[in-house]
């Protein structure tokens, strides 16, 4: 949690800085829904998160010079620098994205529930019993993907836990001004699957409620709806004013600051020292100024990298006029040919 | 408008009719001079399947001017009806319709490769709605060959995911139109995220069904979605159009790593045709010889390669000599073909189905002028369906689509 939140102060210096552009969302606040689930995972569990994904990247075991880099758009960055703040994926912590639309990765995380569950039953790799998180927010839950695979994860009783991070305002619009039922959790009973509420800013009970969904999606009982209500200490994006929130409203939740309170638990049961707890800040510091240095130092991607990847396997650019395939013309690995 | 396609029955009948008059091909004496040892494998390197072209059902009426032409061409790069495609292997080869044909394809594939699987609307138990699955859920069961709910946007995703996650799904859009729910995963997922996750994840997809102006169906089922999809970078679009190339184009789209929008067309499916016993796939990029010619260059591509052909008849009787190419590859385009075509005849017709406006044709006018410009000798003509939702009356449809009559009409303007 304490590497998310100094990641993301950082991100926001480096972004007023010049270093980095475009939308940029951060995650201050909301650190123990990330750390209370996906610590529960292992590297095979997949996690599929939106545009707010630098810290479910950090928790997943992404290197934090890694998502450092894809911010700064360098090539050294987890996608060579290609998807930036919002599109944040690793083949090797099965980190599925990273999407801008809402409600899009949804559809992606069934598909992964689906590809465990088709290893098991028509593979018959017995023992494989991956599970995926899906993350998304209040606005998320009024969109159709969100419905429609509710709907097919329950029905075909898929490995997958639907985690809401409700920080009650997707940008400007106010959660209950955009939802008939506010209740997001009642949702998960109508389409046959269990909906939890749980207090998204105390990471312990994050985590009890976390073990029991992916429980249950390992053994195979289907999928699991949890609500997390939580908050998000900055605006939207770091373009957002922040001018609609009450200040009430975010004092009330800067008070129940996740980091802090842990840290009170930790001291008050004798399980860490303020020694500890300070070792620990200092060595995330040194993390995080390590991460943007190994960015500042990475080369941009050159001109020869425009055109890699945008095939799997390049023939698909087609056939020129000379009869050769045009990915052999040496104007593609260049990246000087025109597509 | 005798030969028009308006309904199955039609099509079937209009194509037995006429392949049974061509099948005696050796009335071309000419055919020695076809069969030159490259006839049957292109120019270029080839990986290493068998290829075997074959034109079996395809049917021309020509006269000595025919013949000649026939004559003038040694080296073709496609084969002719000159014999059916199994005169090249040991076996006789079998008889199917299109719709048996995509499902061969997709039968053999699943049986070849453990990880493909079925996912779309009544694709199971129902056997797809032109029953292109039809068995396949009862032979490798109900999760390889998932029936969906009504949730496109949401399925092709789910597709997705798992082509990210190792599978290789065939996802079917029961009407082509309906993917219309869908296109936000086909454009940002299913097309950008290999980019986005700087190549880390492949999405080896295949999204198929059946689209274009049927037989009176009405405007939403009527739609060509070829043209929307075109912009979408990093996908392949491939129309099949024969039971030969369905076959070949589903089992090449279902090996390749890159995701493919595979067109089918509604009145296409009963085609009867000779294929090969053995495996065999059509390269997803290259374009097909269907008649090859002198005079004029004819691009097209699904049902309206039919048309054009009727139109040929026609245009032989004529005297005229046209040179016509499926283009099967609607993105990327055959430049090669093509090109080769544009520099022989120096004139071009495209027949397509979609839409005038932002349609295949519209992108291939732009492809040909910037690459081949020199070797116009006129400015290319491109008939399109008129820019209209497709009404519900009969006579109104045939009106919006490209009839026969109008591309002999239009090779005779081209030609003058």
């Amino acid at each position: 949690m304490i590497l998310g939140r100094a990641f993301e102060d950082m991100c926001a210096q480096m972004y007023y800085r010049g270093k980095m552009f475009g939308f940029v969302h951060l995650y201050n606040g909301q650190e123990a829904v990330s750390t209370g689930f996906i610590k529960l995972l292992k590297q095979q569990d997949s996690v599929v998160s939106t545009y707010r994904d630098h810290v479910h990247a950090l928790s997943k075991g992404v290197p934090a010079r890694a998502v450092m880099s894809e911010l700064f758009g360098k090539t050294t960055g987890c996608c060579r620098g290609q998807g930036g703040s919002m599109h944040m994926f690793s083949r090797e912590h099965n980190l599925l994205g990273g999407f801008a639309f809402i409600g899009e990765g949804i559809p992606v995380a069934t598909g992964a529930a689906f590809t465990s569950k088709y290893k098991r039953e028509v593979l018959k790799e017995a023992d494989c019993d991956h599970v995926t998180l899906a993350f998304f927010g209040d606005g998320t839950c009024n969109n159709g993907q969100f419905f429609e695979c509710l709907n097919m994860a329950a029905l075909w009783k898929l490995p997958i836990v639907f985690v809401v991070e409700n920080n009650l305002w997707a940008i400007g619009m106010s959660h209950l001004r955009a939802t008939s039922d506010p209740q997001i959790y009642k949702k998960g009973p109508a389409f046959g699957m269990p909906g939890i509420h749980v207090d998204g800013m105390d990471v312990l009970k994050v985590r009890e409620v976390a073990k029991d969904a992916i429980g249950r999606a390992r053994r195979g009982e289907g999928p699991t709806l949890v609500e997390c209500e939580t908050y998000r200490f900055r605006g939207h994006s770091l373009a957002d004013p922040d001018e609609l929130r009450d200040p009430a409203e975010k004092a009330h939740y800067a008070a129940r600051d996740p980091i802090t309170a842990l840290k009170k638990y930790l001291i008050e049961n004798s399980l860490a020292s303020e020694a500890d707890l300070k070792a620990i800040d200092k060595k995330i510091d040194e993390v995080v100024e390590d991460a943007v240095e190994f960015a500042d130092e990475s080369p941009v991607p050159s001109q020869s990298q425009l055109l890699e990847n945008v095939f799997a396997d390049p023939k698909g650019f087609g056939i020129g006029p000379d009869g050769r395939y045009r990915c052999e013309d040496p104007k593609f690995t260049e990246g000087t040919a025109h597509v | 408008m005798a030969a028009t396609f308006h309904g199955v029955g039609a099509t079937v009948a209009a194509l037995s009719s006429s392949s049974s008059s061509s099948s005696p091909s050796n009335s071309f004496g000419s055919k020695k001079l076809l069969s030159s040892p490259s006839r049957s494998f292109s120019v270029r390197k080839r990986a290493s399947f068998t290829m075997v072209r074959s034109e079996g059902s395809m049917n021309f009426d020509l006269n000595s001017k025919g013949r000649r032409a026939q004559q003038l061409i040694a080296n073709a790069v496609a084969t002719k009806a000159d014999s059916s495609p199994a005169s090249s292997s040991s076996k006789p080869g079998h008889e199917l319709l299109l719709f048996e044909a995509l499902r061969e394809g997709l039968e053999e594939e699943m049986e070849r490769d453990p990880r493909v699987c079925v996912m779309g609307e009544d694709v199971g138990h129902y056997g797809g709605s032109y029953k292109v699955t039809k068995g396949l859920a009862t032979k490798f069961g109900d999760l390889r060959v998932l029936d969906t709910p009504i949730a496109e946007n949401s399925f092709t995703g789910m597709g997705i995911g798992a082509a990210m996650t190792g599978l290789r799904p065939v996802v079917e859009g029961m009407n082509m139109g309906f993917l219309l729910l869908a296109f936000n995963q086909i454009s940002n997922n299913c097309g950008m995220l290999h980019y986005t996750s700087g190549g880390q994840f492949t999405i080896p997809i295949v999204i198929r069904g059946p689209g274009g102006v049927g037989r009176q169906l009405g405007a939403e089922h009527s739609q060509r979605l070829e043209s929307y999809f075109q912009s979408i970078p990093g996908i392949q679009m491939v129309a099949c159009s024969t039971p030969y190339n369905a076959k070949g184009l589903m089992k090449a789209a279902i090996r390749s790593e890159n995701p493919v929008i595979l067109f089918e067309h509604v009145l296409l499916y009963n085609l009867k045709e000779r294929i090969p016993d053995e495996d065999y796939i059509c390269n997803l990029e290259e374009a097909e010889m269907v008649r090859p010619g002198e005079h004029v260059t004819i691009l097209t591509y699904s049902r309206m390669r039919y048309h054009v052909m009727q139109a040929a008849k026609t245009l032989v009787n004529k005297g005229y000599d046209p040179e016509v190419i499926d283009i099967r590859s609607l993105k990327p385009f055959d430049l090669y073909t093509i090109g080769n075509s544009v520099k022989k005849t120096h004139r071009v017709l495209i027949v397509e189905e979609c839409m005038r406006t932002g349609g295949i044709g519209a992108s291939l006018i732009a492809a040909i002028t910037e690459n081949f410009n020199d070797y116009l000798d006129a400015p290319i003509m491109c008939l399109s369906s008129q820019d209209v939702p497709t009404p519900y009356a009969g006579t109104l449809e045939e009106w919006t689509v490209v009839q026969p009559a109008q591309i002999v009409a239009a090779v005779e303007q081209l030609c003058q």
